[in-house]
């Protein structure tokens, strides 16, 4: 199949080959699970148990609200001990309210709805039985993925693209899983394409993982639908919307979907949660985890139930042979720094990296030297020194019209400065200014609107009262006259 | 030389009446910038900026007499505005901003006198008389007239605290080497 | 441990620094300087040790009036680089109060009144070539054929010493460059086939005629030019335009009038075409960032080479076609943009292409 071009990325040392070959292995039930209500993108999910319910595995303990959420659901079967605020796996350490659940060691299924013929049941049904599975986005985006699946209801797509092409350095769980469960994952694509009524599907990998390739294209190749594509090693190619570009040539333009091109993209591992959730009525409750990093003593591959804390998993990989500068969720390029390591695995954690000073190579800033190697580096075509030196005077909305919005992260330009300059920091600030100065707006604007409303309701009072008064003094002195 | 000094008196005399009649028919009532700053303050009169209320802040802020960050009902984003309006330029030096604030009742204090919920230009606060007042976070904007009238000083202003919506990274500070 | 709480990723960075781009360009630039350093003996190793020291003693001084850290600053490599171009555009005889002057007005005009790395507008080697070249014409112009270091005709290491130290005249040795010879000779009415005459383009490529250090051996720094690219320390954008566009302007002139203008390849072997498309029009600083700009100023660069050597008063345009396009860069920037990813060049978001 002939590729796209697409501009800009980099090579970075991917360092997959110390969990490349590492089977996927089963973690220990830990003692206590901490189950963050909000482990996706939209609204927290409102729990329906209590402390001291005592639930199955897969019960549902926290619904989903409005349109985009999704439920959480218990890991194994035991006790709720508690909701409370707990630390949650993101840069702030700030807490979330978190389900607490302690296992019972029974790991005892709850009543599961039944498995769906996902060709012959209507396609909306598929949806909401992924919904009701709370399944999402496991790349680490955690959109919920029904919404997505359900996007052939208002967008013509044509094209399903399954992202395998883990650019992340480090991480190798979707490798794994397309080794290892090959079938699964294929036919969650296939249940997928069916759901979005798709006749085409992409499954895109990149060449850096042979093996995956080799067993992906013998597990589709019974599938005249269904087309296997190398990719060229290269990061971010596993970017929705430049995987896309590179697999179709078609563009996806600024502030749209992928939908708005006729494709929809997702990943591995939630294929394999949605043949999970179709096929046997399951729902998320574990995920593959990588973890690695050269701080860890032995890296490995791990199916770990959602709400572990990251300490086990890594005390489970022989502990630290060194204290790691960064604990990650996610790669190193875009994953989250987390506060350290007493936060639970969600949904979305991909990997979990314990980084050492010298793999992360972090040095003293100088000055700018204006190589343009970020603006080579950029995939989405901007110029980050600039951008960076407008935020940095804090000119967010000159930065905001040179495309500040249109950087995807990715952490490219940063990668390649000889300056070692925090570019990707002075974005975040800037976009992360940019919503709270917008937030601050609309306040205002609120503020403005009910101090005028409230403005005309004293005056309009006081006019009546004084237009009482005077009637009331005007009846009087009528009465007066007239008693005269 | 005569008719140099002939042509520029004459030139003078006529852009003279020029601008004499422009002043007379082009006449603009009060100053029009007053009235754009003032409708960009948040109009409830708080006067924490030091000035009887939003009006007169606008007429200071104009005549330069009043920095575009007098404001801190507005915050940031009132600032900035002021200051694109005006021209200026605004610094908000090393102060990590001016932190976002709510009016919090506390209520063992709280007798139900209902003064604050009549100074609140938001209607943020919501009670009646001999019952606990509750103050509406979304709705307040933290210009502390109430807590000002509380006659058990059971009102204070407390930070907003950051969420996961609401953090995000702050700027780096840069340790360029020197 | 780091405190995870206030780095934003990346988390995983190349290994590399400004040093290491700083020394990758002297690397490239090493087998031009020592054949040059071979051909013009003593003397020129003089006039580069010279250099070097005093914007090595410029930058220090600077440094420490701004109170910078000094290891990290004058490790970072910028300065040597500066002082080693500014070496390759001086007449390798010149004496040694060029080779101070320009070392200082280099560092102290060209780059630290700026605000030091990064900061400065203009090449700082090219500030302090252009300020001799105006202040003092004749020594900048006076060159000498090439004597192989150790070979007949040589100066030896005590007579090297007193030409760069001023108590030896070589004016009877002096010879004019390739550029400023035609030149000279064309302005006298000479026809070109004659005054080309005794031109050899294959001892310019190799470097075997007289003129400054850059001026010569334009095969070797194509050769460190290439290495460049190849190493992705400079793009191919800047040297492809620039020489494309001195060629092609060069070509068409010839072609137009060929008894006047000499063709595209004479002005490309010549003069400092080589050294400035690679090492002096690419300085990292002073070049637009964004590719469509680099195509951009290095047309400009080409195409300014060209008219002040066929129609000013200097036989070398470089330097101020360089100087002229720096002032130029950071309107390049802002109007020469690439386009973003989902948006027209004009910055429109694209229209959704649906298939029905």
């Amino acid at each position: 199949m002939k590729l796209f071009r697409i501009r800009g990325g980099i090579h970075p040392e991917y360092r997959k080959e110390m969990t490349a070959g590492k089977a996927i292995e089963p973690l220990p039930m830990p003692a206590l699970l901490h189950l963050p209500l909000q482990q996706h993108i939209g609204a927290p999910a409102v729990p329906v148990v209590a402390a001291g319910d005592r639930v199955r595995k897969g019960q549902l303990l926290a619904r989903a609200r409005g349109e985009i959420s999704a439920p959480v659901h218990a890991s194994t079967s035991g006790r709720i001990v508690d909701i409370l605020p707990f630390a949650a796996p993101h840069p702030s350490g700030l807490a979330q309210p978190t389900i607490l659940l302690e296992p019972d060691g029974l790991d005892e299924w709850t009543d599961l709805p039944p498995p769906l013929d996902p060709f012959s049941v209507p396609r909306e049904e598929i949806a909401r039985r992924v919904a009701e599975c709370g399944v999402v986005g496991m790349g680490g985006g955690t959109f919920p993925s029904a919404v997505k699946l359900d996007l052939g209801r208002k967008f013509p797509i044509d094209v399903l693209v399954i992202n395998g092409a883990e650019c992340e350095p480090y991480l190798t769980c979707d490798d794994r899983l397309m080794r290892e469960c090959t079938a699964e994952v294929v036919d969650g694509v296939r249940i997928m394409a069916r759901a979005l009524g798709v006749e085409r599907i992409v499954i895109a990998i990149e060449k850096n993982k042979p093996e995956a390739l080799a067993a992906m294209a013998a597990e589709s190749a019974a599938f005249a639908e269904v087309e296997v594509v190398p990719l060229p090693t290269r990061y971010p190619m596993g970017s929705e919307r430049h995987l896309v570009t590179a697999l179709t040539g078609r563009e996806t333009p600024a502030r749209k979907l992928t939908a708005d091109i006729g494709v929809v993209v997702h990943n591995i591992a939630t294929a394999r949660a949605v043949h999970h959730a179709v096929r046997l009525g399951r729902p998320l409750i574990s995920r593959v985890v990588t973890v690695s990093g050269r701080a860890v003593r032995e890296q490995k591959n791990l199916d770990v139930r959602l709400g572990t804390l990251v300490s086990q998993l890594i005390e489970h990989c022989g502990g630290l042979v060194e204290p790691p500068v960064h604990y990650l969720s996610g790669g190193p390029m875009m994953g989250q720094a987390m506060p350290g390591r007493e936060v639970p695995v969600v949904k979305g954690t991909s990997g979990i990296l314990a980084l050492t000073a010298a793999e992360a190579h972090e040095r003293d800033t100088m000055p700018c030297i204006r190589c343009g190697s970020c603006v080579t580096a950029c995939p989405c075509g901007l110029v980050p020194v600039e951008m960076a030196q407008m935020i940095r005077h804090e000119k967010l909305d000159a930065a905001a019209r040179i495309g500040l919005l249109d950087c995807l992260n990715c952490g490219s330009c940063a990668y390649v400065c000889p300056a070692h300059i925090p570019l990707v920091q002075y974005f975040n600030y800037g976009k992360g200014r940019l919503a709270a100065l917008q937030r601050d707006r609309r306040k205002q604007e609120m503020t403005k609107r009910l101090a005028e409303q409230r403005a005309e309701r004293v005056e309009r009072l006081d006019r009546e009262r004084k237009a009482k008064m005077a009637a009331a003094k005007k009846a009087a002195a009528e009465k007066q006259e007239g008693g005269a | 030389m005569l008719i140099a000094i002939g042509s520029l008196t004459l030139l003078g005399a006529l852009l003279g009446a020029v601008l004499g009649v422009a002043a007379r028919y082009l006449r603009v009532e009060g100053n029009p910038i007053e009235a754009e700053v003032e409708a960009l303050l948040p109009g409830s009169q708080c006067g924490q900026c030091g000035f009887a209320g939003c009006k007169p802040a606008a007429a200071a802020l104009v005549k330069g007499e009043a920095p575009p960050t007098l404001c801190p009902p507005g915050g940031r984003a009132v600032a900035m505005a002021i200051a694109e309006k005006l021209g200026v330029s605004v610094s908000f030096g090393d102060q990590e901003e001016l932190e976002p604030e709510v009016a919090f009742v506390n209520e063992d204090l709280c007798i139900g006198c209902t003064r604050c919920l009549k100074e609140c230009s938001t209607d943020a606060i919501v009670g009646a008389a001999k019952q606990i007042h509750t103050v509406i976070a979304e709705v307040c904007h933290a210009c502390g007239k109430c807590a000002k009238v509380c006659p058990t000083d059971c009102i204070e202003m407390r930070a907003v605290p950051a969420t996961l919506a609401t953090w995000h990274w702050k700027k780096p500070r840069v340790k360029v080497a020197s | 441990m780091i405190s995870t709480h206030d780095i934003s990723g990346p988390y995983a960075h190349q290994k590399t620094s400004i040093r290491r781009t700083m020394a990758l360009v002297m690397v490239a630039l090493l087998p031009a300087t020592l054949f040059d350093l071979w051909v013009f003996g003593w003397p020129a190793i003089n006039l580069l040790v010279l250099t070097l020291a005093a914007s090595v003693a410029a930058e220090a001084g600077c440094l420490s009036l701004a109170g910078k850290r000094l290891p990290l600053f004058l490790g970072d490599g910028s300065v040597v680089l500066t002082g080693w171009l500014l070496a390759m555009s001086l007449p390798p005889w010149a004496p040694w109060w060029i080779a101070v002057l320009g070392g200082v007005v280099a560092v102290v005009l060209g780059k630290h009144v700026f605000g030091g790395l990064g900061q400065n507008v203009f090449n700082p080697a090219m500030v302090g070539r252009v300020a001799l070249l105006i202040s003092f014409p004749l020594p900048m112009t006076m060159y000498v054929a090439p004597r192989p270091l150790f070979g007949a005709g040589s100066p030896g290491f005590v007579e090297g010493l007193s030409i760069t130290f001023g108590g030896w005249d070589y004016d009877a040795l002096s010879a004019a460059s390739t550029l400023g010879h035609v030149k000279t000779e064309l302005a006298r009415g000479v026809a070109l086939d004659q005054a080309m005459g005794g031109t050899d383009l294959m001892a310019l490529v190799m470097g075997t005629v007289p003129g400054s250090m850059g001026e010569t051996s334009a095969a070797l720094l194509l050769l460190g030019g290439l290495f460049l690219i190849a190493r992705r320390v400079i793009s191919w954008h800047i040297p492809v335009s620039m020489l494309g566009a001195l060629f092609a302007l060069a070509t068409l002139m010839h072609w137009v009038d060929p008894a006047r203008f000499p063709g595209g390849f004479y002005h490309l072997v010549t003069g400092a075409a080589v050294l400035g498309a690679f090492f002096i029009a690419t300085d990292l600083v002073t070049s637009p960032v964004t590719p469509p700009g680099q195509l951009v100023y290095g047309a400009g660069i080409g195409i300014l080479t060209y008219v002040i050597r066929t129609w000013a008063g200097f036989p070398e345009g470089i330097a101020f076609a360089v100087l002229l396009m720096n002032a130029m860069t950071p309107l390049i920037d802002r109007w020469v943009r690439p386009r973003v990813y989902g948006r027209t060049l004009r910055g429109e978001p694209l229209q959704p292409r649906r298939k029905a």
